[in-house]
């Protein structure tokens, strides 16, 4: 199988605690994959990393087919390359309309002249009005999305990144402070992106990471401590004692 | 359905028909053109504040919609001023150099003419010899040009500096203070090319125009309402559209919209030239009716003035700034010009030329601690009236129930 994102012996300090320590990571092209460990496991830094948030003192990130380094990338050139993140807590534009929203997302040309000059055409708002179809906010278009219910927004964020159509999309928490009805949506959603691009999901709500019923990885003290199905690294000693057992 | 652009931005179409009505009412009250009610000084007080409200405007874009506090957006003003300012002094002084040098027995020379012009413009700094700042002086096209090129240039590298190295918040404020106050301290120095702390002056008469000020105050008075009116319309096409929206995005979560893909950087950049040429373009506009331009003029405060008249004003909305900018600007000119009777207040004498000072700067915090959207949020409390804002979280079981906003009522 190829490889989409290609992470392999990355480490980083932050004031002499080292977050990060010789991780490395794989995912293919179509794959859902979860991400499960304790606080301060690395898991918000290894999405730091791959996102060009945070640059690792060594080690290499590869993205796609061209083997192309991401340490030197800025954020906006790596979203621009085909990876969307969505945030822990719901980060949407509350002053501005769900559509306003999603319309931003789509996948434009972003440097300032060709959004100044760009004016909607009928395939975009056709495309917003698909999208908004799929996360179940078809009839709160034109309301501010500061307005939505938490949930609503997590959606919305979804959106946002199904909009920018990227090849791999890393979700930290998606079920977080979510009713039962609304993980199920979270959960179809995930597993519906997942069957065309590369899904990462960060999550601490191991019922929540059964049903996506995908390879875990899990993270220990900034490097992989087990992989594998979850009925494999939940009888896993080590992740037991780490993790599990508290 | 593609509706037209004025049909979407209603407030654009009233601001224009206020601004050409207002212009016509002036010029019909003016001493050039109609029956002589309205002073030619204050023409210039009124064409002065529509540069202003320009200002105001570019200041709007970029604070009120995209976030960034710039508080050193005078210095763009002041070198717009400089720019156009330094064609008209140099090109009068030639005219009377040239008068007085006619009834001397051997026609002048063209180096001569030149030499008795720097004489006459630097002699108060014990100088005569033009400086490279001024080698384009005697063409009024180069000079136009300076006029955008000038503090667009300034803006580009500042802000590709500030930018780029992430610089934010207050601490890019400060930085733009910086700016200012480091201009204005140059500028100060006799040797800095242009006159020192004398500035330049004479600027109100026009080289070659025998037309009375009366006249000429008219023309500055149409030139200001027409940029204003253009500037106006640009700013608010550029924040309709989705830029608009990216920069508002940029304004409310920078992070979010680089995850996005958006070059915040080249996005801040743009909005930040854009609005330095914009004031340069006011300030060219401007000092050629104030008469005089000085280092003063450009001092940090100059742009904390601006800052407060657009938080007054309401910031976010273009209309709120020019309301702003032409209300403080004009009440500050009538209570420091020492028209206002002072008050006696239980034996204390109340001198308003000092006093406005103090209640602008309680206005000031007042608004922005009660009022944050300023002056222009009025508005919103006549167009609640007349279709009231439905869009709100639900309070009964169903659609259709009463929604917050109208249940506060």
């Amino acid at each position: 199988m190829s490889t989409l994102l290609e992470v392999s012996g990355v480490s980083v300090t932050f004031d002499g605690f080292r977050a990060i320590n010789n991780l490395s990571f794989q995912i293919g092209p179509a794959e859902m994959r979860a991400i499960i460990g304790p606080n301060g496991a690395g898991k918000t830094t290894f999405m730091d990393i791959v996102t060009g948030k945070t640059r690792p003192d060594e080690g290499r990130v590869l993205w796609g087919e061209k083997s192309q380094s991401l340490t030197r990338m800025s954020e906006a050139k790596i979203a621009q390359a085909g990876i969307g993140r969505k945030f822990q807590r719901p980060t949407v534009f509350e002053d501005q309309s769900v559509f306003d929203n999603l319309a931003m997302a789509l996948r434009k040309p972003r440097g300032p002249l060709a959004v100044l000059w760009y004016r909607p055409a009928r395939a975009d708002a056709e495309r917003v009005h698909e999208l908004a179809a799929e996360i179940g906010l078809s009839d709160q278009l034109s309301r501010k999305s500061g307005e939505l219910s938490h949930g609503q927004k997590q959606w919305l964020e979804i959106g946002m990144l199904l909009a920018q159509e990227p090849r791999l999309l890393l979700v930290d928490e998606p079920a977080a402070g979510m009713t039962h009805e609304e993980r199920e949506h979270t959960t179809a959603l995930l597993v519906e992106a997942a069957k065309t691009r590369a899904v990462v999901v960060v999550e601490h709500d191991m019922e929540f990471v059964r049903r996506l019923n995908c390879k875990v990885t899990v993270l220990h003290e900034g490097a992989v401590l087990a992989e594998g199905s979850l009925d494999h690294v939940t009888a896993n000693q080590q992740v037991i004692d780490v993790y599990l057992g508290r | 359905m593609r509706t037209s652009y004025f049909v979407r931005n209603p407030s654009v179409v009233i601001f224009l028909a206020v601004l050409l009505l207002f212009t016509l009412g002036v010029t019909a009250l003016s001493d050039g053109a109609g029956n002589g009610a309205i002073s030619t000084s204050f023409i210039k007080t009124l064409g002065k504040t529509l540069c202003l409200c320009l200002i105001a405007v570019a200041m709007d874009l970029i604070w009120g919609y995209t976030g960034i506090l710039s508080l050193g957006h005078f210095a763009f003003f002041g070198l717009g001023g400089y720019m156009v300012g330094m064609w008209l002094m140099y090109e009068r002084t030639r005219d009377i150099v040239i008068t007085s040098l006619a009834n001397a027995p051997i026609p002048p020379t063209e180096q001569e003419v030149v030499d008795a012009i720097g004489t006459q413009i630097f002699g108060v700094v014990g100088s005569s010899e033009f400086p490279l700042v001024w080698a384009f002086a005697d063409s009024l096209v180069l000079q136009l040009a300076l006029v955008v090129l000038v503090p667009g240039l300034l803006a580009l590298v500042f802000g590709w500096l500030a930018f780029r190295s992430r610089v934010t918040g207050v601490y890019l404020s400060i930085l733009t203070q910086a700016m200012t106050l480091a201009l204005a301290l140059y500028l100060f120095q006799n040797d800095s090319g242009l006159r020192g702390n004398n500035g330049l002056s004479g600027l109100q008469n026009l080289p070659g125009v025998s037309a009375p000020q009366s006249v000429v105050s008219l023309w500055f008075f149409w030139a200001s309402a027409l940029a204003l009116g253009l500037g106006y319309m640009l700013a608010s096409w550029v924040v309709s559209g989705k830029f608009g929206s990216v920069i508002r995005g940029i304004r409310d979560d920078e992070a979010r919209v680089r995850f996005l893909g958006y070059p915040v950087e080249a996005f801040k950049l743009f909005v930040f030239v854009l609005t330095a040429v914009l004031a340069g373009i006011a300030g060219a506009l401007y000092y050629p009716q104030a008469g005089i331009i000085n280092p003063a003029e450009v001092a940090p405060i100059a742009s904390i003035y601006l800052a407060v008249w657009v938080a007054i004003g309401g910031r976010g909305r273009l209309y709120g700034a020019v309301i702003g900018a032409a209300f403080v600007s004009l009440i500050s000119t009538w209570f420091t010009g020492g028209q206002v009777p002072s008050v006696n207040l239980l034996g204390y004498r109340v001198d308003w030329v000092e006093w406005w000072q103090v209640i602008l700067g309680l206005s000031f915090v007042l608004v922005t601690l009660f009022a944050p959207k300023g002056i222009g949020g009025l508005v919103d409390l006549v167009t609640g009236r007349l279709a009231p804002n439905r869009h709100g979280a639900d309070y009964g079981p169903d659609q259709g129930a009463l929604m917050e906003e109208e249940g506060r009522k």
